[in-house]
């Protein structure tokens, strides 16, 4: 095995054990601190379930975002769902063809459409690259770290893209190596520089999740804003250390 | 009138572009040592300047709030700085000030959260590279700054409605609010008000003798008004219903006008009802300054008010900030309500009760009373964003229109982008009702002027309505500096008030009409 390909099977292993050990760490920090006061923004659901559909709502089709402003809703909306279409093509690289969903994944609809997704995304990004530079709200509140982000992200669609349209790489021998992955048997990862450009990007991105912004993604979730059912009046809410304070003096007794 | 630079209306609202540093001289009044000491606050060496060792208990603080408070912590994570809240914030489209953008204002918090207490900012800060992600040191500057612009804030959640991941820049604020004051830097207006409400019982000062007199008199003026008795009780065990208002009901204008509504269908409705002289004052300052303890204890008098008196329910008047710690923080904070009837919501709105009264058609209404008026309704950023009056989602919006158009004839909306969940702050709330906060109160309330004018303007609107002690104190104070008078805004229950009739009401008028007639 090359040496490039052990740097990068570390690579791998480290990036995804950073991902989702900092997301998982992350999510359970943010479970753990307690909402001591109901403060949903109203009109809010009045039950779980409703609850679960303004997420929904939230989550697919940026209801809030789309309220605010319709050009940053269109740009991020494209990006973020160019995003997801490219995830489910990516999905062939990493699942065996024997499995039952591989004919959900690998199938015209979702291949042709994840390839155009490229393009969409980089749409997208450039959009909401020229509205931080030139709206001038936007550019004050911009830290060079907003720029690189989208930066970063924008150079792995290119690269992307370079692969699907501009220098093939020897895909078989990728998707052996993302399986020897899984699988703990190491195999040699093609040595072409685009795609190791797109596959250090991504790392990258992977690495930085849990620790940028890029956490706003589980962080939604628990927004005490948006994730509370309107019922304060009909049950009580108290926070553990709520309860510390009012066992102290008894005076809720 | 003081001079102020007035800023401009326009028939369509302009978002301006920014002017660095256009507010940065704005301030309120630091509280001094009577009042740092008397809410259990630290005494600086010099008022207005933090106190020794402030640096390492502001980091403390910060963290303990992170700790308790999951909103804050998620707050300070997921801001991707999209821009969508930028142009929201009444206080930046009157003042142009960039630091009065909604994520500007969390990021100064954010900017010293990111330096001391996430891994991307300390690690690039010691490689002198944190400028990258926005850290700042935190410095007695950057307090300052803190000190001056989260007291621009009117924790107003309109920027919360429109951020794709629900921040909530109230709750920044009141972090931030509550960690100045322990470091020596409280807010004079706030911290000299809360202690009252205590000693005496509401934000005025006004002791039980005087308010009872001042009941009296209200009484003696329906009296003279209608001929008829209509009752203001005060401290009466055994009543059923504990009423707790804001005490600016108690005199000023037009919120009294309000008080007599309220008093006026309890009347009708035939209920049995009290005020207390230890509750009576519905604002909870508690909730401005950010402190769950303040806010607690304020809350606890009612309850103990409520055990004294052995009222059955609970409702409280016309007041945002108020109805939204009874809505949604009464039951955490000062309950569990089991000792009260269990048949009506704890508490009630006194717009529920009288929606209830209307729908019920037990109120003689005279709508005509009020002809000479055409009504516009601004909804108080508590209750459209904070709260609910009603039983369905959004009934904060259609409950006071339908009180309104009950008494009233000629109603209409302002521009459907500057109310309902979308309302503009009046420009005074969050513990910002203070004249040394005038400019930034004068400003703040452009784009409520701009939409009343131009409803003024296109439908020949003549009274603005609230629900709100603060909206209508800063209403009469600033309504006059964009061309309009005082009286224009109107209490909900004043209205209510001018077309409920009474039994035995006018009677002897009448008879007298009769003699004429048959003369």
């Amino acid at each position: 095995m090359s040496v490039l390909s052990i740097i990068y099977v570390v690579l791998f292993y480290v990036a995804m054990a950073v991902l989702f050990g900092g997301i998982i760490n992350k999510m359970m920090l943010y479970k753990r601190v307690p909402a001591p006061l109901k403060i949903a923004v109203t009109p809010a659901p009045l039950t779980t379930g409703g609850v679960v559909y303004r997420l929904f709502y939230e989550v697919v089709f940026f209801n809030s975002l789309f309220r605010a402003n319709k050009w940053t809703w269109i740009f991020g909306w494209i990006f973020h769902l160019s995003l997801l279409l490219a995830f489910f093509r990516h999905l062939r690289y990493l699942i065996s063809p024997d499995t039952i969903i591989w004919p959900l994944v690998n199938n015209p609809i979702v291949q042709s459409f994840g390839h155009y997704a490229g393009f969409t995304m980089l749409f997208g990004l450039a959009g909401l690259f020229a509205r931080r530079l030139l709206v001038d709200r936007v550019r004050y509140i911009s830290t060079p770290s907003d720029y690189l982000m989208l930066i970063l992200i924008m150079g792995i669609a290119a690269t992307g893209l370079g692969i699907a349209y501009v220098e093939h790489t020897d895909i078989v021998q990728l998707k052996a190596f993302i399986m020897g992955l899984f699988l703990a048997d190491p195999q040699n990862l093609p040595a072409d520089p685009i795609l190791l450009l797109h596959i250090t990007a991504v790392l990258f991105l992977a690495m930085i999740f849990p620790i940028s912004k890029l956490l706003h993604a589980p962080g939604l979730f628990f927004a005490p804003t948006r994730n509370q059912v309107d019922n304060p009046r009909e049950k009580r809410h108290i926070s553990p250390w709520g309860a510390e304070i009012e066992n102290k003096d008894g005076r809720n007794t | 009138m003081a001079d102020y630079e007035i800023p401009e209306t326009h028939e369509f609202p302009i978002i301006p572009s920014i002017m660095e540093g256009a507010m940065a001289h704005s301030s309120p009044f630091v509280a001094g040592e009577e009042f740092q000491t008397d809410m259990g606050f630290p005494v600086p060496e010099e008022v207005g300047e933090p106190i020794e060792g402030w640096k390492e208990k502001f980091l403390e603080l910060l963290q303990d709030k992170l700790n308790k408070y999951r909103s804050l912590q998620v707050f300070m994570d997921t801001c991707v700085k999209c821009g969508a809240c930028t142009d929201k914030c009444h206080y930046f489209i009157g003042t142009a000030d960039p630091k009065n953008m909604p994520v500007a204002r969390q990021d100064l918090l954010r900017s010293i959260y990111r330096r001391y207490f996430t891994f991307t900012g300390k690690t690039l800060s010691k490689l002198g590279l944190g400028w990258l992600v926005g850290t700042r040191e935190l410095t007695v500057d950057v307090v300052k700054e803190m000190y001056s612009y989260y007291h621009q804030c009117s924790e107003c959640r309109r920027c919360a409605v429109f951020c794709p991941f629900g921040i909530d820049t109230a709750e920044v604020t009141m972090a931030a609010r509550d960690i100045l004051s322990e470091i020596g830097m409280g807010q004079k207006y706030s911290n000299q008000i809360i202690p009252k409400v205590h000693k005496v019982g509401n934000n005025l000062g006004l002791p039980e003798p005087a308010l009872a007199d001042t009941l009296e008199g209200l009484e003696e003026e329906i009296e003279d008004d209608i001929g008829v008795k209509v009752r203001f009780p005060l401290d009466e065990k055994g009543a059923d219903i504990l009423l707790v208002t804001p005490s600016a009901d108690f005199f000023a204008e037009p919120h009294v006008d309000g008080l007599m509504g309220y008093a006026k269908v309890f009347h009708a409705a035939g209920v049995s009802w009290t005020m207390s002289s230890k509750a009576s004052e519905a604002a909870n300052f508690g909730l401005f300054i950010g402190n769950y303890e303040a806010m607690r204890k304020i809350s606890l008098r009612i309850r103990d008010e409520a055990k004294r008196l052995g009222v059955k329910r609970i409702i409280f008047g016309e007041c945002g900030h108020a109805w939204r710690v009874a809505y949604n923080h009464l039951n955490t904070l000062a309950g569990p309500w089991d000792f009260l009837d269990q048949n009506y919501p704890v508490p009630q709105h006194i717009l529920e009760f009288t929606k209830d009264c209307l729908d019920r058609g037990i109120l003689n209404i005279d709508k005509s009373e009020n002809d000479w008026m055409t009504l516009t309704f601004h909804d108080s950023c508590n209750i459209a964003r904070a709260s609910r009056i009603g039983e369905e989602p959004g009934s904060q919006f259609t409950t006071p229109r339908e009180v309104i158009k009950a008494v009233c004839n000629n109603y209409y909306d302002m521009p459907i982008e500057t109310i309902n969940d979308q309302t503009f702050c009046c420009g005074g709330g969050g513990g910002l009702l203070t004249d040394d906060l005038m400019e930034l109160r004068i400003k703040g309330a452009l784009p409520r002027m701009e939409a009343l004018k131009n409803t003024i303007a296109d439908k020949g609107v003549t009274h603005m309505a609230a629900i709100c002690a603060i909206c209508k104190s800063q209403f009469t104070k600033v309504l006059p500096y964009y061309g309009m008078t005082m009286d224009q805004i109107v209490s909900v229950h004043q209205l209510v008030s001018s077309a409920i009739v009474l039994d035995g009401q006018g009677e002897e008028a009448e008879e007298s009409d009769d003699a004429e007639e048959s003369a």
